[in-house]
């Protein structure tokens, strides 16, 4: 029951970056492609969590705890270029 | 061994829901009509998102419960500042709206600030250069 419950939610996150990714590929403007890889890193921030917990390791906690700390500096650095160059 | 197996199923309950919401984000990106309404569906549900996985996964495992809390924490902070940084910088090269916007209230607001700046310019342009040169001198 609650293996099954896990696994329908891994195959909800997965078209929820499927989704995502369409609009990283087809965006119009820059501005929607970096909002796409936001949306994806967040994403994997809780599909890492899950798969830390499926395969039973606490050590993978911490890789998603790092990926969180760096991922939102990349968004931060390409939104100053946007507004004013680097 | 029946109390471990309740929380397992309300654990995953809420795994699905926070599964559900990051579902419906990516539905709301894709589906948006344009970049500044993708930024809010995107950003907002994805947190919701997140949050209600972590929190599922610590009813889960109650052991790792401090480290979730502190990537919850983490993601608490940091998402609305990067999404803020976002729309501000869209909204200051020009990104176009939807043709069914109905109001741009940073827009007005950068008007009436830009005009009070060059009233406030006219009518006290000598007392600016006296009190600098006042300044100057001190």
């Amino acid at each position: 029951m609650a293996d099954a419950l896990l696994t329908l939610s891994g195959v909800l996150i997965f078209f929820g970056i499927l989704f995502s990714v369409a609009r990283l590929a087809i965006g119009p403007t820059v501005v929607d492609r970096v909002v796409a890889v936001d949306m994806l890193t967040v994403i994997t921030i809780a599909l890492i969590a899950l798969y830390a917990h499926i395969s039973g390791r606490f050590i993978y906690v911490d890789v998603a705890l790092v990926y969180g700390l760096l991922s939102f500096l990349a968004v931060l650095a390409i939104a100053r270029y946007l507004e004013r160059g680097l | 061994m029946t109390d471990i197996a309740i929380r397992e199923i309300i654990g995953s309950l809420v795994v699905l829901l926070g599964a559900f919401f990051l579902f419906s984000a990516g539905l709301g990106v894709l589906r948006m009509p344009d970049a500044y309404t993708r930024i809010q569906a995107g950003t907002k549900a994805t947190t919701l998102g997140n949050l209600l996985v972590l929190l599922g996964l610590g009813i889960h495992n109650p052991d790792w419960a401090l480290k979730l809390l502190l990537i919850a924490g983490f993601v608490l902070m940091t998402n609305p500042v990067s999404s803020h940084a976002l729309s501000r910088a869209a909204h200051r090269i020009g990104i176009p709206m939807a043709r069914s916007t109905v109001t741009d209230a940073l827009r007005d607001d950068e008007q009436r600030e830009a005009e009070r700046r060059n009233d406030s310019a006219d009518a006290s342009s000598g007392t600016d250069t006296d009190t600098r040169a006042d300044g100057g001198r001190a």
